[in-house]
């Protein structure tokens, strides 16, 4: 191996990372150790090592609550990803077509995301308030039958999170999605006009493809944010109307703080960890394979 | 001697003649229906994005009772600023009703030190990763990676734990430590990425020269890492103001960033809502990162990316 | 060649990216069956110039016609042409076969057409075992002999080459350098080749048109480029080891002679271009292998004795360089022969063999 003389150890570099192995080692693995094993505790306020087993766990998926945020979850998770990609890639090829003013449909497209979640949730709770936002302002303009309060009524109120979260994410997906478009080889779009493709299924058949990496990348960054949601829903709509909108990470933090039971939050946030952990195992497995493969091409 | 005349011979001129009714030029443009079309598409979507702080904006310049019209898209009839100074003054949370000033120094106060403090420890280490790589550093680097996509709510409760036994659970320093704790993970593999593109001959070289781990790195690497440490400075300023959940749990009630603080300002239960001043203060609070986006650029685009494209 | 009518004709085509021009009023006729080089530095226009008879960009001013039709406002894939890229443009994702018949597939051909179709153009570049691979899984070379069946499936009369082979090693070039010459026989087709490789330019070429700021500099057969070049810019860019030049002075009269230092050479020999007109500045041009040392050089016109400065074996000859006139002068010798520096030699050539140009326009005199 050419790089054995890097494998040295040095022990500056152990002292320049101590803050990093204490980050790695002492949250990301002892820390969530602890969690998962008070999981299996009945922690109240204060955490025991008075093991119950599954216990928590039962209770957990007996809350009706805690099932609604599941379902919630899922939901949300699977309509603002897929709206943010549809649109957030419409958005990347519409902007793609050499148009005037670029920069300043980017900056607009764009600018949502640089601003907290708090803020988004009370912008958007603002427009949807049922007595001074959009549906008043369309009444008064005449539209007397206008109907919009997506937010006061429980089965619609998530309509209202999915709109918000694609204000303010669609753009950062048309940041990549468009990074990703300019990246692909010019000659390519060439090669397909002596071929005599049309455009949209040079798009669909050619780039689309070609842009894997972009669309990963993007999808990664949704995900990750879908599963922490927090901020928003807390801003928008606190969970309700009623429990119409809690969510996992909504949930968790209730209670552990509010409700005090931290055995049964911990079975929550365990549960949360899950489908990342077997997503990561997924993905790690994709990469290790391709890696593999490339190493035997090359 | 021109090209013309090298090459305009005889033929040419036959066919220039027989075909002077042909196509000629640049083809004629027409504004065809897919470019209204894709124009029309843009500019719905731009009203989509910017209607929210069109409405926003008109609505913190206008008084009560002509908010209470519903007027909600005409512009403020009698402009007031009164609304902003409630807001940054007098705005009330509960008890207290000190507007949202506190809560803007304390976002002050928490922002600087927690992004010097992450900056300097993730070029430390994206620096240590590249060149200087130990057994099992890898290993702490993959952990390091997986610590950025798991969900918060795993370690905010052991990290409470961590804190109160050591006294920092609630204060100041606890919640500065947090949020170096969570920018770890992306700026550490923002430097690692930069470091790794750099071409080793230059570390290579200074080791030849006789130049340690902290002299290569203060003297070679870091005055060569200010493009990334902008992009670093750019995504943890906006990450860390806009940060609502550590806030609120960490910092303890004397240091609520101003994100909790509008919160509570604009979802507090009691007292008649003052639409006017909840809107002006949600606006103070958009505008340091709002800020920072439109001085930035494309800056600011280049930081999602690159803290977007993990390993 | 097929002299049997114009293939692509270009009429006073002019192109501007905005204020920028890029392209000045070029005319240029290409025969049925010709194959033309495009040749010059980066910048030059050509692949521009290409890149307009293939109509993926819209030119400002001109007419193109292809086979006698009027193409100028057509559409690429309307224009009776296939075009092969530098960067072999393979659809990543689709195997060499769909590769190649993804266009046709799409322009609605039957499915028994396509397939003869590849399976000709398969044969005839042999990647026939390469067909169910994707890109990646092939060899640059493979990769631009895909590249070329893709052009070769439309069944086209115009090929257009932009740089084709530049993204590969030197051996890889110059077998495919080959493989191009052998199917321009085969097919017999027209070819426009883009380049800025003078090697490609001179072996592959029945006229090569030498570019240099969006005009057309010369437009000849490769052996006239290389010993009549039009102006100082043609002289220099073709030819290696590169010509030498040698600045001076014409003195009128008859013979008109040429005087560099305490030199004067006679150019009784040289064939002017028109009459000579006057003295005036002006630079000679002669290259290294027009010129002839030792025994040999008395019996040339001009002969001279020099001194030996340094000497670069290159394998199969030697290139030496010495003063003339005080400015420094290279020839070239057989490998066999061995001088050393500070050896005096005699060196002499032909001014008929020269090239000189006004030193003020830099074109042929």
């Amino acid at each position: 191996m050419q790089k054995s003389w890097r494998r040295r150890f040095h022990l500056p570099a152990v002292i320049g990372t101590i803050p990093m192995i204490l980050v790695a080692v002492g949250v990301f693995v002892i820390g969530i150790g602890f969690s998962v094993l008070w999981s299996f505790t009945s922690s109240k306020l204060f955490p025991t090592y008075d093991f119950v087993g599954l216990a928590q766990y039962r209770r957990l998926w007996a809350d009706s609550r805690w099932l609604v945020s599941v379902n919630n979850i899922w939901f949300f998770g699977l309509m603002s990803i897929t709206c943010n990609m549809v649109f957030g890639y419409l958005l990347a090829v519409f902007m793609d077509q050499r148009i005037r003013q670029e920069d300043l449909f980017r900056s607009i497209f764009l600018y949502p995301f640089a601003m907290s979640l708090i803020v988004t949730g009370l912008v958007w709770q603002w427009v949807l308030d049922p007595n001074l936002g959009l549906q008043e302002a369309l009444r008064n303009l005449g539209w007397s039958s206008f109907s919009f309060a997506p937010l006061v009524d429980a089965n619609t109120a998530i309509y209202a999170l999915v709109v918000a979260g694609i204000w303010q994410g669609s753009g950062v997906t048309m940041a990549i999605l468009l990074a990703g478009l300019r990246g692909v080889d010019e000659e390519i779009w060439k090669a397909a006009k002596v071929d005599g493709i049309p455009t949209w299924r040079t798009h669909l058949s050619i780039v689309a493809p070609m842009m894997k990496g972009a669309f990963a990348t993007a999808f990664v960054l949704q995900c990750v944010s879908v599963v922490r949601v927090y901020d928003l829903v807390i801003a928008m709509t606190g969970g309700g109307p009623g429990i119409a909108t809690s969510m996992p990470a909504v949930y968790v933090i209730q209670l552990i703080t509010v409700r005090q039971n931290v055995g049964q939050g911990m079975a929550a946030a365990t549960m949360m960890l899950l489908p990342v952990l077997v997503v990561l195992a997924f993905s790690g497995i994709v990469i290790w394979r391709r890696n593999r493969l490339g190493g035997a091409e090359a | 001697m021109t090209a013309a005349q090298i090459t305009a011979t005889q033929p040419i001129q036959n066919a220039l003649d027989q075909a002077a009714a042909g196509p000629y030029g640049a083809k004629p443009r027409h504004v065809s229906a897919g470019r209204i079309g894709l124009y029309a598409f843009l500019i719905v979507a731009a009203l989509f994005f910017l209607i929210p702080v069109y409405i926003m904006i008109v609505t913190s310049l206008k008084g009560m009772p002509e908010i209470r019209l519903g007027h909600l898209f005409n512009l403020p009839g009698e402009p007031t600023f009164q609304p902003w100074l409630d807001a940054w003054l007098h705005a009330c949370t509960g008890r207290d009703c000190n507007g949202l000033s506190p809560g803007f120094y304390n976002s002050v106060k928490i922002t600087l030190p927690s992004v010097a403090i992450s900056i300097i420890c993730a070029s430390i280490n994206g620096y240590a990763l590249t060149f200087w790589p130990y057994k099992g550093a890898n290993l702490l680097f993959g952990l390091l990676v997986f610590g950025a996509f798991v969900p918060y709510q795993v370690v905010i409760y052991p990290l409470i734990i961590g804190l109160s036994s050591v006294g920092l659970f609630a204060t100041l320093p606890g919640i500065i430590i947090v949020h170096t704790i969570f920018g770890m993970p992306i700026l550490t593999l923002l430097f690692r990425n930069f470091y790794a593109a750099l071409p080793v001959e230059l570390f290579k070289a200074a080791r030849v020269d006789g130049a340690g781990f902290w002299r290569i790195f203060f003297h070679i690497m870091l005055p060569m890492s200010v493009p990334i440490t902008v992009v670093a400075i750019i995504l943890q300023v906006t990450g860390i103001w806009n940060d609502f959940l550590f806030g609120v749990v960490f910092a303890g009630r004397s240091n609520w960033p101003m994100t909790v603080q509008l919160n509570n300002i604009v979802n507090t239960t009691t007292g008649v809502r003052e639409y006017n001043v909840n809107m002006a203060a949600t606006i103070l609070t958009a505008a340091v990162p709002l800020l920072i986006y439109f001085i930035s650029g494309r800056w600011f685009v280049r930081g999602i990316a690159a803290g977007a494209v993990k390993g | 060649m097929a002299e049997n009518g114009t293939s692509v004709s270009i009429q006073d085509l002019s192109l501007s990216f905005g204020a920028v021009p890029v392209l000045h009023t070029l005319n240029l006729d290409v025969a049925e069956g010709e194959f033309i080089v495009l040749l010059g530095p980066s910048g030059c226009g050509k692949s521009t110039l290409l890149n307009c008879v293939a109509g993926l960009l819209d030119i400002s001013e001109g007419r193109i016609f292809i086979k006698g039709k009027n193409v100028t406002w057509e559409e690429p894939k309307d224009r009776g042409i296939g075009m092969v890229f530098q960067s072999y443009a393979l659809y990543p994702q689709m195997t060499v076969e769909k590769n190649l018949s993804f266009g046709l597939r799409v322009a609605g051909i039957p499915k028994d057409e396509i397939a003869k179709r590849i399976a000709r153009a398969a044969e005839i570049l042999q990647i026939e075992p390469l067909l169910q691979r994707k890109p990646a899984a092939l060899s640059g070379g493979q990769r631009q002999r895909v590249a070329i069946g893709r052009a070769l499936v439309r069944d086209v009369d115009v090929f257009l080459f932009d740089e084709p082979l530049s993204n590969l090693d030197a051996k890889l070039r110059s077998e495919l350098r080959v493989e191009i010459k052998l199917l321009h026989r085969k097919l017999q087709n027209t070819m426009i080749y883009v380049t800025h490789d003078q090697i490609e330019a001179m072996t592959l070429a029945d006229r090569i048109a030498v570019m240099k700021g969006g005009v057309i500099q010369q437009l000849d057969a490769p052996q006239t480029i290389y010993n009549r070049p039009v102006n100082r810019f043609v002289a220099g860019f073709l030819g290696s080891p590169a010509m030498n030049f040698i600045e001076g002075q014409l003195e009128g009269g008859t013979p008109a002679a040429f005087k560099t230092g305490d030199v004067s050479i006679s150019l009784d020999r040289y064939a002017f271009d028109g009459a000579v007109n006057g003295s005036g500045a002006c630079v000679l041009g002669i290259r290294p292998e027009h010129v002839v040392f030792g025994e040999a050089a008395n019996s040339m016109p001009f002969a001279t004795d020099a001194a030996v400065e340094i000497v670069e074996p290159m394998g199969s000859d030697t290139l030496v360089w010495t003063k003339l006139g005080g400015r420094n002068f290279s020839f070239r010798v057989e490998a066999e022969k061995t001088l050393r520096n500070g050896d005096p030699v005699r060196i002499g050539f032909d001014p008929a063999r020269a090239s000189l140009f006004d030193a003020q326009s830099g074109n042929r005199m």
